[in-house]
């Protein structure tokens, strides 16, 4: 689907547009082809640990008062998040198209490692953007990248963060378009990418649809997951789209609170406009020149969103809400202590919205909350948070 | 005559120096100006125009500037002024609205990079009723299925890409550009205007014959950062003269 309601397209230079096409060819055939999902379902379980437990959190809903809370533990699958079932089909995609060479942008560095490994399991070479800032507090998903045989290249250009990394790749993909494969993080950038990635990360919804039923015969109330770019959330929640009673919630980064502007609340706060090559909700001024964004998370300090994200907010389908950097650290705090889990601090942001609607829920209610990464990764950060 | 076409970003190192820029390129016997509109993400650009857009962009340099540089221009000048941009600024002030001002400023030429004609219904219904040209640019890599699309599509111009790349001066344009312009010399009678990567007129001599017109940007932009004031004009002046000779316009 090229778009989704007005939101979407491919707005791209020229020299790109070859490039789209046959992407958005190999991908449609490859989709419907039996043995290319055979083989993707194979890495997914084999290699990447799928499916992952869909865990009762008794603790934490004692603790919140909530009837039943459980997370869907993408931070058990390899590599720390769920960025895994995206970069694995996309690195089969580059296999196909005979690339020799990806790169990628990303922020945590959860979708960098993620890249390097598939990288590394299917033999390609490697190379991941990543703004400076985030190179600084990101060190150790650095070291992983660098381990796992790719180059990270800090970006200096504009905030230092996810932006500008998605804007040197595609520079670099422009020029390099030839042989190089560019695999996009998250649902964001032109068709076929949001459709795509959705596709990829859909494994996560469609496996908690599975395990729900069999724990409690029925369909969840709530889901609810963080949303920056927004593919944790959209692989959550697109399998449930014709499942009316299923509520969706996606939580952005809220920053240092709305107000303040600095923040990287898309849905919440932003216009429509063009960024990345799709039309979608974006922080922009009034010179619609795109804003520098904030946020605790750096998976989350996007000014962007997807385009199917700004669809489901539109016509209605979803709910977007925003916690704040120290709900977010609150709630990394909460988790590890009643559960025994790090959350990664984007995931963080969904534990946190837990607290601000425990009040509004009928008692029955079921929430499923995905954990999309683990937060080794943020120990710094947390350490350093006043 | 073959057309002379130089790219220049709006606002930088000012507003003031752009107009002055323009009448200098003017009497320096120019043909067309391209005005760059500065965005905060300009993913098709190399460093040289990256940096003169964050430059304009800390002095404003917004759309409505940008078009009151024009209308300035054109109480002097009847050069033709094309403006080049990225999409949201221009879609954030609204198109019509853009493209009424735009009119009524004298502009006669768009360019939008990251606008496909597949994309751009709207943007051509309101470009064709401003009479405002929409130029769309034509890649190495556009197959030629599409190329006929872009002929079909554009008004004013084909921009030629000389390069699989962004913007920006290189010593030397591809090995393979001949073979690539007279390709489509033979498919279209749009006029060609072969842009990016240009910065001497010796990497013209041999395919100048198959276009009618060339773009120079990042290598005139790279002047207008190391000099000001009457050095500039002299510099300009200085180095657009050979450009002019390698085209026979002198």
């Amino acid at each position: 689907m090229r778009y989704f309601g007005q939101f979407g397209g491919q707005f791209i230079p020229e020299t790109l547009v070859y490039a789209v096409n046959e992407l958005e060819r190999e991908f449609n055939v490859a989709w419907k082809d039996k043995k290319f999902r055979k083989h993707l379902d194979y890495y997914l379980r084999q290699y990447a640990g799928r499916p992952t437990p869909l865990y009762y959190a008794e603790n934490l809903s004692k603790y919140l008062n909530i009837s039943k809370i459980y997370l869907k533990r993408e931070d058990l699958a390899h590599t720390g998040s769920h960025k895994i079932n995206n970069t694995i089909g996309q690195l089969l995609l580059a296999k196909r198209l005979n690339k020799k060479r990806v790169i990628a942008e990303t922020g945590a560095g959860q979708h960098g490692v993620a890249t390097a490994t598939a990288a590394a399991l299917f033999g390609l070479k490697c190379d991941v953007y990543m703004g400076a800032v985030d190179v600084e507090r990101q060190q150790q998903n650095v070291s992983r990248m660098e381990l796992l045989g790719a180059r990270v290249i800090p970006v200096k250009s504009g905030s230092q963060t996810l932006k500008d990394a998605i804007n040197e790749a595609l520079r670099d993909w422009v020029t390099n378009v030839h042989d190089t494969y560019y695999v996009l993080g998250s649902v964001v950038g032109p068709h076929p990418y949001p459709t795509m990635v959705r596709n990829f990360q859909s494994v996560i919804g469609l496996e908690t649809k599975r395990q729900i039923l069999k724990l409690e015969n029925c369909l969840p109330d709530y889901l609810i997951a963080c949303v920056g770019g927004g593919s944790n959330s959209i692989g959550l929640f697109h399998p449930f789209y014709n499942n009316r009673t299923v509520k969706f919630i996606g939580v952005e980064a809220g920053g240092l609170g709305l107000a303040s502007g600095k923040h990287s609340a898309s849905l919440a706060e932003g216009t429509v406009g063009i960024l990345h090559g799709t039309k979608s909700y974006v922080l922009q001024n009034k010179d619609g020149q795109i804003c520098e964004t904030h946020s605790v998370a750096p998976g989350l300090d996007y000014p962007g969103v997807g385009p199917e994200h700004s669809f489901y907010k539109d016509s209605g389908r979803a709910e977007y809400v925003a916690v704040t950097d120290r709900e977010a650290i609150g709630a990394f705090h909460m988790l590890s202590e009643s559960e025994g889990i790090l959350p990664a601090l984007e995931s963080a942001h969904a534990i946190a919205y837990l607290k601000k609607i425990a009040h509004k829920l009928k008692k029955p209610d079921i929430i499923v909350v995905c954990l999309s990464g683990r937060g080794d990764k943020d120990l710094e950060i947390v350490r350093k948070f006043r | 005559m073959k057309k002379l076409i130089c790219f220049i970003t709006c606002g930088f190192p000012d507003l003031r120096t752009t107009e002055k820029i323009v009448s200098v390129l003017e009497d320096a016997g120019v043909d067309i100006i391209e005005l760059g509109m500065p965005f905060s993400d300009p993913i098709a650009d190399g460093p040289v125009v990256q940096y003169a857009s964050q430059k304009a962009l800390e002095k404003k340099g917004t759309v409505k500037d940008i078009l009151s540089v024009v209308r300035h221009i054109r109480k002097k000048s009847n050069i033709p002024i094309v403006l080049m941009g990225y999409l949201n600024p221009v879609y954030h002030y609204g198109l019509k609205k853009f493209f009424n001002e735009a009119k009524e400023s004298g502009v006669s030429g768009l360019i939008i990079p990251d606008i496909i004609p597949e994309e751009s219904k709207l943007i051509k219904s309101l470009a064709k009723r401003a009479g405002i040209d929409l130029i769309y640019l034509l890649a190495p890599t556009t197959e030629p299925k599409r190329r006929k699309i872009i002929y079909n599509s554009t008004t004013g111009f084909v921009y030629v890409v000389s390069v699989t790349g962004i913007t920006g001066a290189r010593k030397e344009l591809p090995s393979g550009l001949a073979g690539f312009l007279k390709q489509i010399r033979r498919e279209t009678k749009k006029p060609l205007a072969l842009g990016f990567g240009i910065s001497q007129p010796k990497q013209v001599t041999k395919i100048k014959k198959y276009i009618d017109g060339i773009i120079i940007g990042s290598a005139l932009i790279k002047i207008i950062m190391r000099y000001r004031g009457a050095r500039l004009v002299s510099e300009i002046r200085k180095f657009i003269l050979p450009f002019r000779k390698e085209l026979g316009k002198v």
